[in-house]
């Protein structure tokens, strides 16, 4: 005779602790793989090698992404809070110049600050995370103590920031950077710096007080706010975080090009968000990940990368790019209503 | 004094009442994750009759009505419109088909105005733009038709709960909808707002229309429902006429035990005073509003809604700090500018509105109990949430609380109102409160969650917690509160002891 041995417990607990059983990036991972195979296909057809197995490409691809995804971090936690992000690539050029500033050569006579050239390399790396996150808290502060929203509060700082890293050297290029500088954006540094800032606001969000702030905050800000969090400081946090991030990958860009240019960074916030969002971070705030955005980052590279591979127009590229981000966000909504009945 | 004594006996012409069934489903099931939301369910709705849906929360009547308003696809079963088999598609298509919803949760666009809303998607059109002029003329027939006094051109965003739930039925009336389904329609109406609703249902009945109507009121239910449907735990139970059935059989039916008492306020004895509020003034929206609190109390506030009862709450937990007056902790003077300041004196607030100041649907029902604690630094070391504590905690609590939900990591949107509302306490609970302020801690709850939060606060004050109890609903105030104070226009016009406070004494302080 069977004994249903649940009845002997003393005290049956009924509550799980298990979150889910599938990780909701399951379908987002699904998808980085089938790209991934189309392209390993068309690959053997149009070019007659493989796409994957080739550890060269793969390097390159990850490379380029990883500036991409170190803002894309940021830009996710700000998109969690219910807010948007549209300054890191200009803030990322405002870091890009002033950290490259105050790493030239030493003794190079048309340095920005003659004085200054020949500094130990913490000096410009500490410059330029010290510029994102005035930029940062100027955007935080905007949104929390003023009720303007984060789209023009960023927007702002995006054309402002842009201005600012024009007139910081008259549009000239800073170059002459030393060798010590230029580490930092060598290899496969920059991929190892973009894991580390992603496992580490991996965990921020997942098993910390701030994470789960962020996620309340977006959830219902009024919520949050009447069960003791204090919004508006919070969300000053959430955005001098992305700016240091944005301030980061100005060091990485600069360092890797050996040079500070005010056009670095373009583009690249709208890219960050797409990333985000094809990773499943919701645009209303209060759901996302950043194991998601990590793929929806991959996405990008490999989708750039491949259709380089396969040599289709770069005009073709941003088409497509398009459309995948649209699609994405129409299977989420799809996906999320189904999940809701 | 009861609602029925407020509405004069108008008799529904019987020709409108047939047998002919507007609407009818059978063998319905319905799963979400976890959870079998409805099992096999039935139900009929015949011409010119209001047919009341009963059960405690998580039962399955806001599933079945979402079903029948094409809300939610079934995962089995048939509905019937009129005899002929359907499936609805959508919200859009049950409208089409003569079906029309309205919402527990309102959904109005405040900024537009009341005439707009109505008519939003179907707008009146002159050279291919929108005729305001005609738009006004026929929301004012809905309106003269309805017996609804509102002006069509204000903005819906300044109308009171009361007021945009007209407006709601008025849409749903200008379909020419042969169903309509209300869930809980009364929850956020005075006595006499319900009497005009019930006017109104009334009309709709001897127009030959069907009503599908979700409570939790029983006196409700025997005032205007001709059938009566209840659902225990997803399954149907019975259908019986109004006439014949007794008040304790449905509770019978929808609990499957029996409840001895609803209001079952223990005495207990009351301490000091832990909180005195002294001549609050929040400009503009309530003045001069003074009482103490004792530990072991539990303290009514009364009113009708919009009298300013939740804004002195408001004002005391720091939401929107007051202008002017004082506030006293155990006899200290404190100064509360943020719900954080209230909870470092112990204080807590369920709030009145589930969805825009409680909930975050987006989440699960762990993260929805353990904000405020988290936000005390409690159950964080270095800034890491301890996990499992905090986890092993909220367990208990749900499981003191019987929230039914399959595991504390659904995403609380899943859930039952009645169960989002025990959770919402649960996290309050969790922060050991001093002081408790309670704004309508039982709207949209079943009878038997209803009695477990009475029992629940009843418990609470006996272990010292001074609790502040807002509530519409009359029996409740009075049977558990050790004083009420009533509120009107944003004036205090009385505080009454329990020995004295009756509907009538109440009433007639709430109307000065």
């Amino acid at each position: 005779m069977a004994i249903d041995k649940s009845a002997l417990q003393p005290h049956p607990t009924s509550f799980k602790s298990q979150r889910r059983k599938w990780p909701p990036e399951l379908s987002i991972l699904l998808v980085l793989v089938g790209i991934s195979l189309f392209f390993e296909a068309l690959g053997w057809v149009v070019v007659g090698q493989s796409f994957l197995f080739n550890t060269e490409r793969l390097t390159v691809m990850i490379l380029q992404m990883s500036v991409v995804g170190i803002i894309a971090v940021g830009v996710t936690q700000v998109i969690i809070t219910g807010g948007i992000d549209l300054s890191s690539g200009s803030v990322l050029a405002v870091a890009a110049m002033v950290s490259a500033s105050l790493a030239q050569d030493q003794g190079y006579a048309r340095a920005v600050f003659p004085s200054l050239t020949g500094l130990p390399i913490v000096w410009p790396i500490v410059a330029g995370l010290a510029v994102g996150v005035v930029c940062g808290v100027i955007n935080g502060s905007l949104i929390a103590l003023t009720a303007i929203p984060p789209f023009i509060a960023t927007l702002g700082m995006m054309v402002s920031a842009r201005g600012f890293a024009k007139w910081y050297t008259h549009g000239q290029p800073v170059s002459m950077l030393s060798d010590n500088y230029a580490w930092i954006g060598s290899g496969v540094i920059p991929v190892v710096i973009f894991l580390v800032v992603a496992a580490i606001f991996h965990v921020a969000l997942g098993y910390t007080r701030y994470g789960k702030f962020t996620y309340a905050i977006g959830a219902n800000r009024q919520a949050a706010r009447v069960s003791g969090i204090n919004v508006g400081r919070h969300l000053l946090i959430v955005y001098a975080i992305a700016g240091m991030l944005a301030g980061l990958a100005g060091v990485v860009t600069s360092a890797r090009s050996i040079t500070g240019q005010a056009g670095m960074g373009m583009g690249y916030e709208l890219d960050a968000i797409a990333a985000a969002v094809i990773g499943g971070v919701s645009l209303a705030g209060g759901i996302g990940r950043i194991t998601g955005t990590v793929i929806g980052v991959l996405i990008l590279g490999v989708m750039t990368s491949g259709f380089t591979f396969i040599r289709i127009d770069a005009y073709y590229q941003e088409i497509v790019k398009g459309i995948i981000i649209v699609a994405a966000v129409v299977a989420d909504q799809y996906r999320q209503r189904n999940r809701r009945g | 004094m009861s609602i029925a004594d407020t509405v004069e006996a108008d008799t529904p012409s019987p020709a409108a009442r047939t047998d002919e069934l507007l609407l009818e489903v059978f063998g319905v099931l319905k799963k979400f994750p976890g959870v079998v939301a409805l099992d096999n369910v039935k139900f009929k709705l015949r011409r010119g009759t209001m047919h009341a849906l009963m059960g405690e929360n998580g039962a399955g009547k806001s599933t079945l009505m979402k079903i029948i308003a094409g809300v939610y696809v079934p995962d089995g079963g048939e509905l019937r419109v009129k005899g002929q088999p359907l499936k609805l598609t959508g919200p859009l298509d049950a409208l089409n088909h003569g079906i029309a919803m309205i919402h527990q949760e309102l959904n109005l666009m405040a900024p537009m105005t009341v005439a707009e809303n109505i008519w939003i998607g179907r707008e009146p059109r002159r050279f291919g733009f929108v005729d305001h002029g005609e738009l006004r003329r026929r929301t004012q027939a809905l309106f003269d038709n309805l017996k609804i006094e509102l002006d069509p051109q204000v903005k819906v965003g300044t109308l009171s709960i009361a007021n945009r739930q007209m407006v709601e039925i008025a849409k749903a009336v200008s379909f020419e909808s042969d169903v309509l389904i209300m869930d809980e329609p009364t929850s956020a109406l005075t006595d006499h707002e319900v009497s005009h609703l019930f006017r109104i249902i009334r009309d709709l009945k001897s127009q030959g229309k069907g009503i599908v109507y979700i409570t939790h009121k029983m006196n409700e239910l025997f005032e205007i429902a001709d059938e009566v449907s209840v659902f225990r735990d997803g399954k149907y139970i019975d259908t019986r006429l109004a006439t014949e059935v007794t008040r304790d059989q449905i509770i019978q039916m929808m609990v499957g035990r029996e409840i001895t008492q609803m209001f079952p306020k223990e005495e207990v004895p009351i301490g000091e005073v832990v909180l005195k509020v002294d001549k609050l003034t929040v400009a503009g929206v309530f003045r001069d509003i003074s009482f103490e609190v004792r530990a072991g109390e539990i303290f009514g506030l009364a009113g009708l809604v919009g009298s300013g009862r939740s804004n002195v709450a408001e004002a005391i937990f720091g939401v929107v700090p007051a202008t002017s007056g004082s506030i006293a902790i155990n006899g200290q003077a404190v100064t509360i500018d943020s719900p954080a300041a209230a909870m470092r004196h112990g204080m807590a607030f369920l709030t009145e509105d589930r969805k825009e100041t409680g909930c975050f649907l987006t989440l699960d029902v762990l993260s929805n109990m353990d904000t405020a604690v988290l936000s005390q630094r409690r159950y964080s070391k270095g800034g890491f949430v301890q996990r499992a504590e905090l986890e092993r905690d909220c367990k208990t609590m749900a499981n003191a609380l019987k929230i039914k939900t399959p595991t504390l990591g659904e995403t609380i949107q899943n859930l039952s109102g009645g169960n989002q509302q025990k959770a919402l306490i649960g996290r309050w609970l969790l922060t050991q409160p001093k002081i408790l302020i309670l704004d309508e801690p039982t709207r949209g709850i079943d009878v038997g969650a209803k009695a477990e939060i009475h029992r629940l606060v009843s418990e609470l004050a006996g272990k010292g917690v001074a609790v502040i109890m807002i509530s519409s609903e009359l029996p409740e105030v009075l049977g558990m509160s050790d004083r009420v104070m009533v509120m009107h226009e944003g004036r205090m016009t009385g505080i009454v002891e329990r020995a004295d406070a009756d509907q009538v004494t109440i009433m007639d302080l709430a109307s000065q």
